[in-house]
């Protein structure tokens, strides 16, 4: 007994050090196999609280760029809407499926493997777990982790990160994900070969996904390559948003989703 | 005795800021990002007790993490150097550092500057290793702690001869 205490006495610093190593492995790996950790995150009141306040400050220096921005996508929308042929009224109907909650970027990450993006709108917003987040010019991540009035949402630029994506105007889909080389460029895998593929073709979310609406742009095809199995194509894809670059964002709501997930689940038990 | 507790204190907060709000920020070529929050170990008073001080390197590293979402490996490789540091310093100043009258302002800027590129590229080589997390990648982990390293260094010595302690 006295020998142990002596030990212990005597290497308290070494054990001390292997303690708090072990501590942050273990929060470390346990969140490389499954979500964020739920303690470590920028979603919190404090950390929230902290970028709040600094991104007060900074927003004002691109007001300017920024209005431009929103009027431009303004443009565009009131073009599309008085240029549609069917008149509203016939429209009305019960099938509102998405709904979109507008929010601000007040912590924005592109440098790491596993880059998360904080934003100002929070449970009070009723945002939630795996709501989709798009910009005006195409899809940016998945909401993570939510506190009251903050939450992180994962980026595309993650290596966690695993979207359905197609190839516009066809149904041919697969998996969008990240190698972490550069913040301009994604991949798209799992498009079979037999799809004819030109470079400058755009790429949009595919109709999989219970998390993001059809036809989201997400970016152009940059290069191809067969990957090692040779029957599938390995696609880089450039983005439309300048991830370095992002102040307003959408949240999208899916309300048919918990149908949907509900429905899968009670599919894949029998 | 107080004065030192309270100058640590501000100085742990300052830097955690500093860090989060500036140097998380600056993505130099895209993927460069000086860490200074590490000038805490070098100022950190020597004779202090040893447990205090991992405990409190590992507090710095976890703050960081949580205002950056990276996991806690800001902690693991805060931790590592904060343990290490005994055996750094007396690889940089000898048997020297261990006498009572021991100061950092006391000793060559060669010295110095040695002190903190060790603590760097101990610090660097843990982050970026459990960061990407895979021995495949060898080659990107070397290319990040070299050009990362670079940036703190040189940050860190605009840091340090900035705030430096006057020499009485």
């Amino acid at each position: 007994m006295q020998q142990i205490i002596n030990f212990i006495i005597r290497y308290k610093n070494l054990l001390l050090y292997i303690l708090l190593m072990i501590i942050s492995l273990a929060f470390t790996i346990q969140s490389h196999s499954y979500h964020q950790s739920r303690f470590f995150n920028s979603s919190s009141w404090v950390a929230g609280n902290i970028y709040g306040f600094s991104h007060s400050f900074n927003t004002y220096f691109d007001l300017d760029d920024e209005n431009e921005r929103l009027l431009k996508e303004n443009e565009r929308l009131r073009n599309k809407l008085f240029n549609t042929t069917t008149s509203p009224s016939v429209e009305v109907d019960s099938s509102v499926r998405y709904t979109v909650i507008s929010g601000q970027v007040i912590k924005n990450s592109y440098a790491d493997p596993r880059n998360y993006i904080t934003i100002n709108r929070g449970e009070n917003d009723s945002v939630s777990q795996d709501m989709g987040v798009i910009t005006d010019l195409g899809i940016l991540g998945i909401v993570e982790n939510t506190s009251n009035k903050f939450a992180t949402v994962q980026s595309i630029l993650n290596t966690k990160s695993n979207i359905n994506a197609k190839i516009k105007n066809t149904n041919h889909f697969g998996s969008l994900i990240w190698d972490t080389k550069t913040y301009n460029t994604v991949q798209l895998i799992d498009i079979p070969r037999l799809v004819p593929l030109n470079i400058g073709d755009t790429i949009v979310t595919g109709a999989m996904s219970s998390i993001f609406p059809e036809n989201i742009p997400i970016g152009t095809i940059k290069k191809f390559d067969l990957d090692i199995s040779k029957s599938f194509y390995r696609i880089d894809v450039n983005l439309f948003n300048d991830m370095t670059n992002i102040k307003n964002v959408y949240i999208i709501k899916n309300l048919d989703r918990k149908e949907i997930l509900d429905l899968e689940e009670a599919t894949s038990n029998e | 005795m107080n004065r030192g507790i309270f100058i640590n204190i501000i100085r742990f907060i300052l830097l955690v800021l500093v860090q989060v709000l500036v140097f998380n920020r600056l993505n130099f070529f895209g993927f460069i990002n000086p860490m200074v929050y590490i000038m805490f170990l070098y100022w950190y008073p020597i004779k202090e007790n040893r447990a205090v001080f991992i405990g409190l390197s590992f507090l710095l590293g976890l703050s960081v993490d949580f205002l950056s979402d990276t996991m806690a490996i800001h902690a693991a490789a805060t931790t590592t150097i904060a343990y290490l540091r005994p055996a750094i310093m007396r690889f940089v100043f000898g048997i020297n550092y261990e006498f009572q009258s021991f100061k950092l302002s006391n000793t060559t800027k060669a010295q110095q500057f040695t002190f903190l590129a060790l603590l760097i590229l101990v610090h660097h080589s843990v982050y970026f290793s459990m960061e990407i997390f895979s021995i495949a990648n060898l080659l990107l982990i070397v290319k990040k702690v070299l050009s990362n390293g670079l940036a703190s260094l040189i940050l860190c010595l605009l840091f340090s001869t900035l705030f430096s302690v006057k020499k009485e």
